[in-house]
């Protein structure tokens, strides 16, 4: 047995796997079929400071390895969450991050503030989401939008803070070095990369937001490509996601340049992924005489061009 | 255990109308949970998405789940080409199913189309005290007609263009019946129509909502349908994968 544990800007997960942001809810349902103490951690649903309903339906559209999601932030805003969600995923063994999304800088200290008072473990801000006007995006694509607000959260904020980073951006390794410019204890990448689909009978998006945000194994190897692109230009560690939906695939991200793994799409096809990547990973671990997972991360070996 | 995955032998398959599949699968425990009106969420070989398929029958004795479905794309596509001794992998039982309060009461099950499946399950439980309306496109889209007359029900048939039964719609046939409750599953706009019969008489009506899917199971928000809050009357979005797919009538926003 190799030793799975891995510390994330000073919180210590029991493996390096955490359900993604809006893949698992707050977790009930995939509590049906496990104890949620099988993952490392948890990512709380996008969380905002009001409650938002979401976009209309048809939120969801498949490609070929890959799928495209318009929930829209869809959540009972950041005092339920606090209420009704956070003591019960306290009690479930597993690291609890909550997952902010905001309209503007005020919005998002907000709801840091009221989060630095609760027992949650990690703050997630996400910068990112492709799917509403209102979900960051705008703070998201450009260096000095994502020092600043960085900066700004960081002020209101007691607990550790990681930043979710968009991939729909030119350079990823800037927007990464501007994230721990401003104070970022984390970064979380990839968000999912805005798509398109049309129903050519009817000559419609399939999604009613026109838009939305692909996710899945297609995304993998852009995901791998852009954590190694940020792992060269910071510090801080890296939780890295995009695709995954195997244990190889979680080496091939840790190689890469990831501290931890955050797995969403693979849910949806298989729900008892996070026990098998686990299994997977130690059995690699064991096979390659590694003591630990920590010793993979950053380890590729690039080409020397 | 509410649900779970599982792979699942294929026992029987059929070709029982044009581009139709009937399976019966081996789902064990899984078949002894299912409740009519739930579905199952099945993996296509090479595809990121399960897709939702309703459970036709249960045997709980035997531990086999029914499932028929159509054609429609690639995922269905696939799945309608595995054979006996095959396997499909699901996620099941899945969903909130028709609530069934009194089977000595006389209902009326409407189902349109690929609607169908659902509602035999459901029959069962009632027996002869169901009137049964099904309608089709045509002859070649006929199914289950045999089944649920077996399940002694009464049944009626309609076709779009009159190649078979009643030349029209369902709800052309239902002046004149007696029922105290109704249950359907089928297109939209049939849903409409017989939400105006259950209005105009003040009859409790269950609908069967479709709406695509991801996790299936209330985690990901990806299956939203407007509804209305019951304390408010508020509109909001509920989950087809999870408080559906069969919702009270009364809470729909069509
Ligand atoms: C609760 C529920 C029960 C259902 N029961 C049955 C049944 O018993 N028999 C039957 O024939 N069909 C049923 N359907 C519809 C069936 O799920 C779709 O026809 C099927 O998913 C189409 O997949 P595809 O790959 O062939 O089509 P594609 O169009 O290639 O599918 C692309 C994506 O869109 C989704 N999708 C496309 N059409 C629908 C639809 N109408 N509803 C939901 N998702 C859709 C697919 O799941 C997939 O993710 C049901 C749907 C729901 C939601
Ligand atoms: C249905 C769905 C909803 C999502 N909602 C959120 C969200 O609310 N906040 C967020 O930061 N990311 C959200 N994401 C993005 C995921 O957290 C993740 O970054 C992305 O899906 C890539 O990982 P994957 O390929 O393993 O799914 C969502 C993804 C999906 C598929
Ligand atoms: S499909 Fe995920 S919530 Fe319904």
């Amino acid at each position: 047995m190799a030793d799975l544990r891995v510390t994330v800007a000073g919180v210590d997960f029991s493996n390096p796997l955490i359900a993604a942001s809006g893949t698992f809810g707050f977790g009930r349902e995939y509590n049906e079929f496990y104890s949620l103490s099988v993952l490392g951690g948890i990512s709380s649903k996008g969380i905002t400071l009001k409650e938002r309903l979401g976009n209309p339906p048809p939120r969801i559209a498949e490609a070929p390895g890959c799928m495209l999601n318009a929930i829209g932030l869809q959540n009972p805003g950041v005092d339920y969450f606090i209420q009704h969600d956070l003591p019960w995923l306290k009690q479930q063994g597993t690291v609890v991050i909550a997952n902010i999304a905001g309209n503007t800088p005020e919005e998002y200290c907000a709801m840091a503030e009221k989060l630095s008072h609760t027992d949650v473990d990690m703050l997630e801000m996400n910068i990112s989401c492709p799917n509403v006007k209102e979900g960051g995006v705008q703070f998201g694509t450009s260096c000095m939008g994502v020092e600043q607000i960085t900066a700004a959260v960081r002020r209101h904020c007691t607990k550790p803070l990681m930043v979710k980073l968009s991939p729909n951006v030119t350079d990823i390794g800037d927007i990464a070095a501007a994230a721990e410019a401003g104070g970022a204890d984390a970064i979380s990448m990839i968000n999912t990369l805005t798509g398109m689909r049309i129903d050519i009978q009817t000559r419609r998006p399939i999604i009613r937001n026109n838009t939305g945000g692909v996710s899945g194994p297609s995304l993998l190897p852009i995901a791998v490509r852009m954590i190694w692109q940020a792992y060269q230009r910071v510090k801080i560690p890296i939780v890295g996601m995009g695709g995954i939906s195997s244990w190889k695939d979680a080496v091939e991200l840790m190689l890469a340049g990831s501290t931890a793994l955050q797995i969403g799409t693979v849910f949806f096809s298989n729900p008892y992924a996070p026990i098998e990547i686990t299994e997977g990973l130690n059995r690699y671990l064991d096979e390659n005489g590694i003591a630990s997972v920590t010793e993979l991360t950053g380890q590729m070996i690039p080409w020397e061009n | 255990m509410k649900f779970d995955v599982k792979t699942c032998r294929i026992i029987s398959k059929q070709n029982i109308a044009a581009d139709t599949y009937d399976f019966t699968l081996f789902a064990d425990k899984l078949a002894q949970l299912a409740q009519p009106g739930q579905f199952v969420h099945i993996q296509v070989p090479g595809k990121t998405l399960r897709r939702p398929i309703s459970i036709c029958d249960a045997d709980k004795e035997n531990g086999t789940l029914r499932i028929v479905f159509q054609i429609r794309g690639e995922g269905t596509e696939i799945l309608s080409r595995l054979k006996p001794d095959d396997t499909m992998n699901i996620l099941a039982p899945l969903g909130h199913g028709y609530e069934i309060k009194d089977t000595a009461k006389k209902v009326l099950l409407a189902g349109g189309g690929i609607g169908v499946p659902p509602l035999l399950y459901l029959a069962k439980q009632y027996g002869a005290n169901a009137t049964v309306l099904l309608g089709f496109r045509s002859k070649d889209f006929v199914i289950l007609e045999q089944d649920f007359l077996q399940a002694g029900c009464r049944v009626i048939v309609a076709t779009d263009d009159g190649t078979y039964g009643h030349h029209g719609m369902v709800t052309d046939c239902i002046d004149g019946l007696a029922f105290e409750e109704m249950f359907a599953c089928g297109p939209e706009p049939m849903l409409k129509a017989l939400a105006q019969v259950a209005n105009r008489r003040g009859t409790p009506l269950q609908v069967s909502l479709e709406e695509r899917m991801a996790c299936g199971v209330g985690a990901c928000l990806g299956c939203a349908c407007k509804t209305k809050r019951e304390e408010t009357q508020d509109e909001t979005y509920s989950h087809v994968c999870k408080d559906g797919p069969v919702f009270d009538y009364r809470k729909i926003v069509f």
